[in-house]
């Protein structure tokens, strides 16, 4: 030991953080959170109508189910994969709650949650032991759920209607400090992301395959049963998500959801996890959710406005943040080595 | 000295698409015992090393480990039975912090089952501090070098309480002094009683830590005794399969460049190359035919010099010259149109595409001269890919098979073929020897030595002050971002280079 220690330490050519890498990561990091604030202020000063409770309450409410679907997605983007299966899944999970709830309330949550487990354990299955393209097995699922979807609702032709008194329903549309169950499920969600992510070692396991998936092999971490797991997971939310949705309209209604996935994959993105895995937070992803639903509520307060410039807005949004993190990222690269 | 048997691998075969990589190989590891794994690239020591632990399982042997027969499927059934392997190519997570990479799989936790981050950091600290290596831990991989890189690498397998510990070319990103601190951990690791496997290309290294030798040569195991019973132009021998009397010709084999003459115009001027932290006004003159070698150490600016050459590393003032016409700086493209072609330090993450096939890798550069109206001819391709193949002697199964595929010496061939066929005025080589072994690396010493004397000119960077001294005309010292002295004719030396080193010469 000592004959180790007492060797002059290896002098490391210790190159420091720059102010340009240190504020790379800050800008991956809480870019979205200082926006989302920014957005916030500047909408709170321009209309009467935004900083009120009741608002708060609405945009709350909205962005619940996008959030716990985005949640899913982010632990998948982070280990490298994607999930665009989401959207369909969400739709599915609805209508099947829909449907279980004539067997009681237990029926119509377990319903969906099991179908859509199931659908995002085949999609980790395939993309863990069968090594195929995240983007291609969860396309073909996104394209099967949706035709599961549509055959067992008569083509969407019979939306089911939720009886009001159920349990399911009330937890739909009750409130808690004013705030929609809903809003108080996504945000126990969202703790336990953060604390999965940040302080486990399942977390830091994701962080590592996204980051080097053969590296995390070798180093021997559980790479395929870690991803087929977090699909799995991704699945669940999606469906959870669905059925809460359905609760809260009391209805199981088919055309929902479609194009579900990519509003997930933006927030995601938005709120810093690199869409090429390895890094990304739980708390940006939030952000990110609160960012997307704030910007559609106050194009709704313009009146004047489309909605359909949300996207416009949103879109360009999303462009800024990978421009700069493809930025960001090239600056970072560029001190990579020495001699 | 010696003990029992740990690990034992009888008959092990394993065969490749279109390649045998290994065929019958016996290996016993014994406790207490470095054991040196050599032979030429190719031979299949990192293949053996995979299947040794559970990343490739053998098509047939067995594996008998502390007694019983063992079958891992995967690496973590290896490590977790007590088999720790730091592979050829570094694998960690560049984006995780230091300590992260250290611990990952097996972080210290608090009593809620939380991961304990401030306990986290300072084990990392003290475990590095005692391996002779000062970092920051929580700083991301990536920001650091590849010496620091690869002591992680090693820290993190010779802490686990492994019985077996492997080590694939570890010294090979090494400067001499951390190469000791190395041997101090080997040494360690021996001492409490496990095995090592050590895979090395170099002689000295080998002779200084281990205590018994495998060599393979085609997939097959052609030598196992101890290491001090084996001269060391035998070992070559073997490893090469030729005759002693062959090794004895060749065995002086040197760059033997023509004499550049002193008035010729430089093929490359930089003058003056200054990068804020990094370069400060670094001069380098190369005259066609000329070899001229970067000395220095670790973090000295040599890699910095031949980036900022090549444009691909930003400078704040200095001038790059080709042929006389000046070059703008910090643009990749301009200096490459220029003629200057760059072998990157790092072939995996700077210059190879492992998926692609051989051919495509090298005709990805030629693409513009092979390109008639915008259509690549494939006949053109097939022309030059074959020349290259079999001048630069790349050992692959065919031109179709992916680079990923190839051994480390064959990689660098495919990355040197590519540059080759830009046709370039001056070639910049970063560590072109860098894990390749003895026969490959006189291969690439004298392909450079033909290709200077064909008008290219090159400048050097090697680790290894033996490859600098022998294979260059000329050498400028740097350290710190500074020129510290210029070696030229007589003076190419390792005793001046070293001095000019310690002391930083005169001016
Ligand atoms: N994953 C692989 N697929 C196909 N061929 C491979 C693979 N890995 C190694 N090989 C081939 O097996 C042979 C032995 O390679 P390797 O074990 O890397 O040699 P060494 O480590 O001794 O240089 C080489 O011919 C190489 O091209
Ligand atoms: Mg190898």
């Amino acid at each position: 030991m000592t004959a180790v220690t007492e060797q002059a330490a290896v002098a490391v050519a210790d190159k420091g953080m720059t102010k340009r890498e240190w504020i790379a990561g800050l800008v991956q990091r809480r870019g979205s959170v200082v926006v989302l604030a920014l957005v916030i202020l500047v909408s709170s000063f321009s209309f009467d109508t935004f900083a009120t409770l009741d608002n708060a309450r609405n945009v709350a409410m909205q962005s619940s189910f996008l959030a716990i679907v985005a949640l899913g997605m982010t632990f998948v983007i982070i280990s490298g994969g994607i999930d665009l299966s989401v959207g369909s899944v969400y739709a599915l999970g609805g209508v099947l709650a829909a449907i279980g709830i004539q067997w009681g309330s237990v029926a119509g949550l377990l319903l969906p949650l099991v179908v859509c487990g199931g659908i995002g354990l085949l999609n980790g299955a395939l993309v863990a032991y069968g090594r195929l393209a995240p983007f291609i097995v969860t396309l073909a699922t996104l394209l099967g759920a949706r035709g599961l979807l549509l055959a067992i609702t008569d083509e969407g032709a019979n939306t089911r209607l939720m009886p009001r008194d159920a349990v399911l329903t009330q937890i739909g549309q009750g409130t808690l400090l004013g705030f929609g169950y809903p809003v108080w499920i996504a945000v126990v969600l969202f703790a336990v992301g953060v604390v999965v992510l940040q302080r486990t070692r399942v977390g830091h396991s994701v962080l590592a395959i996204g980051g080097s998936a053969e590296a995390a092999r070798l180093m021997g971490l559980p790479v395929a049963r870690r991803t087929m797991w977090l699909y799995t997971a991704s699945g669940l939310l999606a469906g959870l998500s669905g059925a809460l949705a359905a609760a809260y309209s009391a209805s199981g209604v088919t055309i929902v959801g479609v194009g579900f996935e990519l509003d997930a994959i933006a927030a995601v993105v938005i709120g810093g996890t690199l869409l090429t895995g390895g890094a990304g937070t739980v708390g940006g992803t939030l952000a990110g959710v609160l960012l997307l639903m704030v910007i559609q509520n106050v194009i709704n307060q313009i009146g004047t406005l489309s909605s359909h410039y949300q996207s416009v807005v949103s879109g360009a949004f999303l462009a800024a943040v990978v421009a700069i993190q493809a930025y960001l990222s090239r600056a970072h690269l560029g001190r990579e080595r020495s001699t | 000295m010696t003990g029992d048997v740990v690990l034992d691998a009888r008959a092990v075969g394993k065969r490749f698409p279109g390649v045998v990589a290994l065929s019958d190989v016996d290996l016993t590891l014994a406790a207490g015992e470095v054991h040196a794994l050599v032979g030429e690239n190719g031979a299949g020591k990192s293949t053996l090393i995979k299947v040794l632990t559970g990343v490739h399982p053998p098509d047939s042997g067995e594996l008998v480990f502390q007694g019983g027969p063992v079958r891992f499927s995967r690496p973590l059934d290896a490590q977790a039975a007590g088999i720790s392997t730091v592979y050829q190519e570094i694998n960690l997570v560049p984006l995780m912090s230091v300590a992260s990479n250290l611990f990952l799989g097996r972080e210290p936790r608090t009593r809620w089952g939380l991961m304990d981050f401030r306990a986290m950091n300072t084990a990392a600290s003290t475990l590095l501090r005692s391996y002779g290596v000062e970092v920051d831990v929580t700083r991301p991989l990536r920001t650091l070098g590849a010496g620091v890189r690869q002591m992680v690498a090693v820290a993190r397998a010779a802490a686990t309480d492994a019985r077996v510990v492997i080590l694939d070319e570890p010294t090979s990103s090494l400067e001499p002094r951390e190469v000791d601190t190395l041997f101090a951990i080997i040494d360690r690791v021996r001492a409490g009683g496990a095995a090592v496997l050590y895979v090395s290309h170099r002689l000295d290294e080998l002779y200084r830590i281990c205590d018994t030798v495998t060599v393979l040569r085609d997939g097959r195991k052609v030598h196992s005794g101890p290491m001090a019973e084996l001269p060391r132009l035998r070992l070559v021998a073997l490893m090469l399969g030729r005759d002693l009397e062959q090794i004895r010709k060749e065995g002086t084999t040197k760059f033997d460049s023509a004499q550049p003459e002193a008035r010729q115009t430089p093929v490359l001027a930089a003058k003056g190359l200054t990068s804020p932290h990094l370069l400060h006004g670094v001069d380098v003159t190369v005259r066609p035919g000329e070899i001229v070698g970067l000395g220095g150490l670790l973090g000295a600016g040599r890699s910095e010099t031949v980036r900022a050459i090549a444009g691909s590393l930003p400078v704040d003032s200095g001038t790059v010259t080709v042929a006389g016409k000046s070059v703008r700086s910090g643009s990749v493209a301009a200096a490459m149109r220029a003629g200057v072609v760059m072998l990157p330090e790092d072939r995996k993450s700077d210059g190879i595409l492992p998926d692609l096939s051989v051919r495509e890798n090298i005709v990805l550069a030629a693409l513009p001269r092979l390109s008639a109206a915008g259509l690549v001819s494939r006949k053109r391709q097939d022309t030059i890919v074959d020349t290259f193949i079999r001048r630069l002697r790349i050992k692959a199964s065919s031109p179709d098979q992916k680079v990923g595929e190839l051994s480390g010496g064959n990689q660098q061939k495919v990355l040197l073929a590519r540059l080759l066929c830009r046709e370039p005025k001056v070639l910049l080589l970063d560590e072109p020897t860098r894990g390749i072994d003895v026969g490959a690396k006189a291969e690439v010493q004298a392909l450079v030595a033909e290709l200077a004397a064909e008008g290219l000119g090159v400048v050097l960077i090697s680790s290894e002050f033996e490859e600098v001294v022998e294979g260059s005309d000329s050498i400028v010292v740097l350290r710190e971002g500074h020129v510290v002295a210029q070696l030229r004719g007589g003076d190419v030396t390792e005793q001046k280079l070293i001095a000019a080193l310690a002391e930083g010469g005169d001016g």
